[in-house]
């Protein structure tokens, strides 16, 4: 790992990371001298399965480890994670009936998912899938890492990217930039290369699906349209299969295995690899042995793609719609991308070349390019990378509610961002201290079709009569897609205070106090390896005092000499189990001290003793 | 924040003309991007970094706002002092009334559940699109009346004036198209309304 201990010298700081936080895999890479590399852990595997189980000691593990527990501890391990950030729990109903999430009572804005007996929100697991990589890179860069750039979805909405931002922070990681996906996947593309051109990113991953158009000219990568479906992937595909499968266990065993998690966690491996190798060979069969019975059933792909084409038909329609919005027929698509683990899907690849009328781009690996794009985009953020620039859009209109639950649009989907709207408001009672505005996101025209983002309340208004107030509110969407909110009084020019009540998703408040508490947490174990370290240290000292008071050293010492190093030996054997290692570390000095004249002691025997060229133990 | 420039215009450094060169326009949009992006900025004071997310935000509006013709012109009456909002009255342009009568029969008619109104409102659709194309090439030759006036001159402001007026035709007509599209495709999601366009 030579390159890696190459000297930037004072300016740069440590090594932006780019991450792809997968819904069924994560991976992290770096911009290297030669171009983005992928960092594998310390078993040379550079995906990291996005799977999160709580151990019985209390803490959070994620990746391979978890992966392993799924099977054995399936109540305290979680999956798919991502299909639940920023989302409530009265609108995860749907996925509740396919995924054995364990959704706590007290849910509200935010889910909390149960795993034994604790609960933790959907940024917390995926800060622990985060912890992992930047452990991972840490370990491989022989460095800290704490600056990150995170891929999510393109079709993201402003609480989803919040919720990715909020697992950043908790993980320890300031997120420069949260990039989308497909947008991502371009810049690994190397699609630059050629000056103009316009290409479409197809990206069909574990969770979740992206279309994005993109015009590329002189390296600046501009994004025309995007669409997509945030709860449409691979994982589809997977519970068609696992919905067969179950019902022909049942009527091949006589066994319901829906209720047994660690079943249908084998089962769903199982038609996993089934499925997979249908995209390389035209038989597979679904092999499944559990609790000494067997279930087999040949698949083949004729009846595989039956199966799955309405799921690959519901991906072909966002297509149509980002065109429209790029004002782009598909003949004028240069070139197109495919990116995410289902693209390797004979019946997509064939798909997309039926809409786009070329053949799809598959050169790099599917699973790898959007954190290879991720780490170009940090890159590009360090100033190590200055020939590219990402100009992305907001995927989704912004709105704020008006008379009658109708949304008057402010930011339209589409928008390159940074974008903002700037709107007036006023009071509509004498004396009125408060405007609360309601923010939504979405095409439709009606509040209650429009997903609410949050509520934000203008506070500490100038008493006026109705009417006279004005309150000039900016809304700006910034490069990460999130929006930003500040309002100030157009006829003082102040400030106004604007409080945020995000609808789904944590407050800044309640993401403090997890960071707080993380920090808690990482002193405690700060605390407990010092403690460790200060006992390894006394068994040393303990060790040498016990063989030096067999020394004839030890007998020449008076007796005051011997009484100090007996009574120092014993005070630090009475602290050494003790907690505090400050105080271990202080008895240790101690016996250091009383010990002092005898190691000089000795060591002069030792040289006289060489000096009369005798041998000394 | 005196380095950046509010005004569209200014901030791409452009005359304030009513006809623009869009290719011309997207150079300039793509310099300005490389300058301001905030990606150029991460590695900046917090106030550098500030003053980039609000020159982009005015970059990219600007942008939005310059290369659609008609956005562009909405935007230079607001500036020139002639704003368009109260003008959006839901009455009819005296011109069009027959044809608006019309339009509304078969809509009736087809959401009635009679189908045979259905090619007439596409014949009905294809008129108020040439009708649509009509109002453009007015507002073409508006503009270069425009620009070619002397600034704040009559000339100046009568052709502003007119430009108002087929402004509002234009959204009118635009609404029109818009309805008989959702009569004819109900489940097809439509483009944003055009009344929020500023």
């Amino acid at each position: 790992m030579g390159s890696f201990q190459i000297d930037f010298g004072e300016s740069r700081k440590s090594k932006i990371v780019g991450i792809d936080l997968g819904t069924t895999n994560s991976l992290v890479a770096y911009m290297d001298l030669t171009g983005p590399r992928i960092i594998e852990d310390s078993a040379g595997r550079k995906i990291v399965p996005s799977i999160v189980s709580l151990v019985p000691d209390g803490r959070l593990v994620a990746g391979e480890t978890a992966r392993d527990l799924l099977l054995t501890a399936p109540e305290r391990t979680v999956y798919s994670v991502k299909r639940l950030m920023g989302r409530g729990a009265d609108d995860v109903q749907d996925e509740l009936k396919l995924f054995p999430f364990r959704i706590a009572e007290n849910s509200e804005s935010v889910i909390k998912l149960k795993l034994g007996d604790k609960t933790f929100t959907p940024p917390e697991i995926s800060a622990a899938v985060l912890k992992q990589l930047k452990d991972n890179a840490e370990a491989a860069l022989g460095a800290p890492v704490t600056e990150a750039v995170i891929t999510v979805p393109a079709y993201f909405n402003d609480a989803q990217r919040q919720a990715t931002k909020d697992a950043g922070r908790l993980a320890g990681l300031d997120v420069l930039r949260l990039v989308n996906e497909p947008t991502a996947a371009s810049l690994a593309y190397g699609l630059d290369k050629r000056a103009d051109g316009v290409i479409a990113v197809y990206d069909f991953g574990g969770g979740t699906f992206d279309i994005s158009i993109l015009r590329l000219h002189d390296g600046i990568f501009e994004v025309l349209a995007t669409n997509g479906d945030t709860h449409l992937g691979g994982d589809d595909i997977d519970n068609l299969l696992l919905r067969i499968a179950l019902e022909d266990v049942q009527s091949e065993w006589g066994d319901d295995l829906s209720g047994d998690a660690e079943g249908v966690q084998r089962l769903r491996r199982a038609v996993i690899r089934a499925k997979e190798e249908l995209s390389f060979a035209p038989q597979a069969a679904i092999h499944f042995t559990y609790k000494g019975k067997t279930y087999e059933r040949a698949l083949d792909r004729e009846l595989f793609e039956r199966l799955i084409a309405p799921v690959v038909e519901r991906t072909l329609e966002p297509c149509r719609a980002s065109l429209a919005d790029a004002k782009l027929t598909p003949e004028e698509i240069d070139e197109v991308v495919m990116v995410g683990g289902s693209t390797r899907i004979p019946l997509v690849r064939a798909a997309v070349e039926r809409l786009f009328r070329t053949k799809p781009h598959t050169e790099l690996n599917p699973d790898e390019v959007v954190a290879l794009g991720a780490a170009v985009q940090a890159g590009i953020l360090a100033g190590d990378v200055e020939d590219k620039l990402l100009l992305d859009v907001t995927p989704l209109s912004l709105g704020i509610e008006t008379m009658g639950g109708v949304v008057s649009r402010l930011i339209h989907r589409n928008s390159t961002i940074p974008a903002s709207a700037t709107e007036t408001f006023t009071t509509a009672v004498d004396g009125q201290r408060n405007v609360l505005i309601h923010v939504l996101q979405g095409e439709r025209e009606l509040v209650k079709d429009c997903r609410s983002l949050a509520r934000f309340d203008l506070k500490d208004i100038q008493p006026l009569p109705a009417g006279l107030a004005r309150i000039e509110v900016r809304f700006l969407i910034d490069a990460n897609g999130i929006l930003n909110v500040t309002a100030r009084d157009a006829r003082t020019g102040r400030e106004q205070t604007v409080e945020v009540k995000p609808s789904y998703g944590l407050t800044e408040e309640q993401v403090a106090a997890m960071i707080e508490e993380s920090f808690e947490k990482a002193e405690e174990d700060l605390r407990e390896r010092q403690v460790r370290e200060a006992r390894v240290e006394a068994d040393n000292i303990l060790a040498a005092t016990a063989r030096a008071r067999k020394s004839e050293a030890f007998a020449a010492l008076s007796s005051e000499d011997r009484a100090a190093i007996d009574n120092a030996k014993a005070d630090l054997e009475a602290v050494y189990n003790g907690s505090d290692h400050h105080l271990i570390n202080a008895k240790i000095e101690a016996l250091n001290r009383a010990t002092q004249q005898l190691a000089e002691n000795m060591m002069n025997t030792a040289v006289s003793a060489a000096l009369r060229g005798s041998k000394i133990d | 924040m005196p380095i950046i420039a509010k005004n569209f215009y200014d901030f791409f450094g452009l005359e304030r003309k009513l006809g623009i060169d869009t290719a011309d326009l997207q150079k300039r949009f793509y310099e300005l991007s490389r300058r301001w992006h905030p990606d150029r900025f991460t590695r900046k004071s917090a106030a550098e970094q500030a003053d980039a997310l609000d020159a982009t935000a005015v970059l990219n509006d600007g942008y939005r706002t310059l290369r659609d013709p008609v956005k562009r012109a909405e935007y230079l009456l607001t500036e020139e002092g002639f704003p368009i909002g109260e003008q959006r009255s839901k009455d009819v342009p005296p011109e069009l009334l027959e044809e608006v009568f019309e339009l509304n029969m078969m809509l009736e008619e087809l959401r009635g559940g009679d189908e045979s109104a259905r090619p007439q409102l596409e014949s009905a659709k294809q008129t108020f699109i040439d009708l649509r194309s009509g109002v453009d090439r007015d507002l073409e030759r508006l503009f270069t009346t425009y620009d070619a006036a002397e600034p704040a001159s009559e000339t100046a402001r009568q052709a502003l004036h007119e430009i108002r007026g087929a402004l509002n035709r234009r959204r009118y007509i635009e609404n029109l198209i818009r309805d008989v599209d959702r009569a004819l495709n109900p489940a097809i999601a439509t483009e944003e309304p055009v009344e929020n366009l500023l």
